[in-house]
């Protein structure tokens, strides 16, 4: 689904250059849960941005979903961004003047998508997070925990290939940080392949493989403990992860 | 996804009201003080009678006394040069006139007698310049020069001799005369009143027009501008007529250029035959000018005029300079929610779209408090100037100017701001919304 090969992201200024990720290679394959995990400033954020093609590189190749995305220009970045890969922000990042119902409609606007299926998408996925009947809300009116779940029902909505999710319970209680990942679990479950960035161990081990990140390079992989991935075929989602 | 652009932008005035207000006013303020000038320029500018300005020429002939100065001939003629060519015949259609004054005794007897500006003129004078009549006609071209004692009444003073009625055959007492009213004019104003720009630019229309012919039985006297080179006559009336005093406005129609240029021909005969008899004492210099020449000739537009229409642009150029940064501010803070769309997907072509959407409402929404404030603006000048009225009043051509000028210019603002925030990295302002 996801494969990057020796990336070498370099940040310059006038006096100094960082080298965010150096020969950087991962493979995520279709259906996988990825925890990406690392200290501050160890990249994870910047390979995020790379995967979700906010962001350029410098060298190396990358190939999502089966297509060479490493010299697209920004209008195909853009459109790949819009129709197959979702977004989860630690901060929700939901545009506070718009409601629930529009917040899950802004990617598919940008799909030329007519207004009955854009409907339909938004109805199913505010059902699938469990907040059909706050869609006239605005985000200042619910909860942190709902807040996040409306920004996983617009990733949804585009029925995006993979997830890319940054700290997605990072601002988040226990109690409602496991609910967005029980959430999430089930997206996967669904099909759908989850990178996800945490500092938090206890996130990881939920997913079906973590990697460590440091200074900008991967320095393990290893399946976790608990739920080592494999193919959805083969085996039952849940039975997967115990 | 234009209504959608509409809505944000709506969104988006509501969320920041203070700098939206900021935004609207700075445009509202040059827009107004623009089209306030722009306006007054415009009305004063315009082409009075723009079908025929090319066939209709002010006829100049230079009769002036040696020691004369100018190095421009009088703008009128006398009455001998005005009565020769007149008998002359030589232009498709031909008016010698000039403005009197009479008194006008009202039928209606409550009503006491007034004074009124009539224009002496020959009956060519209606449909060369295309006056339209609400009533009747001219009078017949027999009537110019038999002294017949006909009169075309404007719409103003029929309205109120005779309340707007069909006043067409009645008579009507002026001086100690008696006139049958042929016809009545619908509401003309041409602006400026480009035949006659002797006496003002921007006047009223005259409130009723009688035969030139009348001029030697009523024994006539200009009441607009008169100039004398040399001697004013005797003293009599007929010393007067015989004078080298021009107070006689002559134009002629003369449809194409072959017409203009036998025209200017025969003038130029003329002047040398009076040469021989001892007038017209300096080199010849005879003039035929269109309405476009004559209203530049004639300073209709003054370059007062020209200049503050140039301060106002620039002053309009500042007020979208200031725009322009507040409008940068506003996009600016919104930063974080362009990364989070980029994210989403959009593409900076549509982005950019949406931000023009933005800055288009706010330039119509300047645009309509920019009418406001002309409209006040141009009360001010009606108050101010006199015949303020008839070139300070918006029409449906300005106010659409003015939008359409608020509207580029709002858009023309807000270009290099939805440039700048387009092009920010979408992965910047993700983490810190």
């Amino acid at each position: 689904m996801l494969k990057m090969q020796n990336i070498d992201k370099i940040y310059r200024t006038d006096v100094v250059q960082t080298h965010a990720l150096s020969s950087f290679s991962l493979e995520v394959r279709e259906g996988e849960f990825v925890a990406i995990m690392g200290p501050s400033g160890s990249g994870k954020t910047t390979f995020l941005n790379i995967a979700g093609l906010l962001e350029t590189f410098d060298a190396g190749t990358y190939v999502l979903d089966g297509k060479d995305v490493s010299h697209l220009n920004d209008d195909q970045r853009s459109r790949i961004r819009n129709e197959r890969i979702g977004f989860i922000f630690q901060g929700f990042n939901l545009i506070p003047d718009l409601n629930v119902y529009e917040n899950v409609d802004v990617p598919l606007r940008y799909r030329s998508m007519k207004a009955p299926e854009r409907d339909r998408r938004i109805r199913e996925a505010l059902e699938t997070v469990g907040l059909a009947s706050r869609m006239k809300h605005v985000p200042a009116q619910l909860s942190g925990g709902q807040q996040q779940r409306v920004a996983i029902a617009r990733a949804l909505a585009g029925e995006p290939r993979v997830l890319l999710a940054d700290e997605p319970t990072g601002n988040l209680d226990s109690l409602m940080a496991r609910q967005v990942l029980d959430l999430l679990e089930s997206i996967n479950d669904a099909g759908t392949t989850i990178v996800m960035v945490t500092h938090d161990p206890e996130l990881a081990r939920r997913a079906h493989r973590s990697v460590h990140v440091l200074d900008g390079q991967l320095i393990d992989t290893q399946a976790a403990e608990i739920a080592p991935f494999q193919p959805e075929s083969e085996v039952e989602p849940d039975a997967a992860r115990g | 996804m234009f209504i959608y652009n509409l809505r944000l932008a709506w969104l988006s005035v509501r969320r920041n009201p203070i700098l939206s207000v900021l935004m609207v006013g700075a445009i509202a303020i040059g827009i107004g003080v623009s089209t306030t000038t722009l306006t007054v320029y415009h009305l004063m500018s315009g082409n009075p009678i723009p079908d025929k300005s090319n066939q209709l020429y002010a006829v100049q002939l230079d009769s002036r006394s040696k020691e004369a100065t100018s190095t421009d001939p009088p703008t009128q003629l006398n009455y001998r040069d005005a009565m020769a060519l007149m008998h002359a015949h030589r232009a498709t259609r031909q008016t010698a006139d000039y403005i009197t004054s009479l008194v006008v005794h009202p039928p209606r007897v409550e009503q006491k007698p007034f004074y009124a500006v009539a224009r002496v003129a020959l009956s060519d004078f209606f449909p060369m310049f295309e006056v339209p009549f609400q009533y009747g006609s001219p009078w017949e071209k027999a009537d110019d020069e038999s002294g017949a004692q006909v009169a075309v009444l404007s719409h103003d003073l029929n309205q109120k001799l005779f309340g707007g009625a069909n006043s067409v055959g009645k008579s009507l007492q002026l001086g100690d005369r008696t006139f049958r009213i042929v016809g009545v004019l619908a509401p003309w104003s041409p602006t400026p009143k480009f035949y006659d720009l002797e006496n003002n630019h921007f006047g009223d229309t005259e409130d009723l027009f009688i035969p030139f012919g009348l001029t030697v039985p009523m024994q006539l006297q200009s009441s607009g501008n008169t100039n004398c080179y040399g001697s004013a006559g005797d003293g009599t009336f007929t010393g007067f007529l015989n004078s080298e005093c021009n107070w006689i406005q002559f134009w002629v129609e003369l449809p194409t250029q072959a017409d203009r240029d036998s025209y200017m021909q025969f003038l130029n005969s003329y002047v040398q035959e009076q040469k021989r008899v001892g007038r017209f004492p300096r080199p010849l210099d005879n003039r035929l000018q269109n309405v476009t020449e004559w209203l530049n000739f004639n300073h209709v537009v003054s370059d007062d005029s020209r200049a503050l229409v140039a301060l106002a642009l620039l002053f309009l150029g500042v007020c979208m300079l200031n725009t322009i940064g507040l409008i940068l501010a506003k996009f600016l803070r919104r930063s974080p929610e362009i990364g989070l769309r980029r994210a989403l997907g959009a593409r900076r072509s549509v982005l950019f779209r949406q931000y023009l959407v933005e800055v288009g409402i706010i330039g119509v929404a300047g645009g309509l408090g920019g009418l406001l404030l002309a409209w006040l603006g141009l009360w001010g000048v009606r108050n101010l100037i006199s015949d303020g009225a008839r070139i300070a009043h918006l029409d449906w051509l300005m106010v659409g100017a003015a939008l359409l000028l608020a509207l580029a210019a709002s858009i023309a603002a807000g270009i290099y701001p939805a440039w700048r925030v387009i092009r920010m990295a979408p992965a910047a302002y993700l983490k810190v919304q």
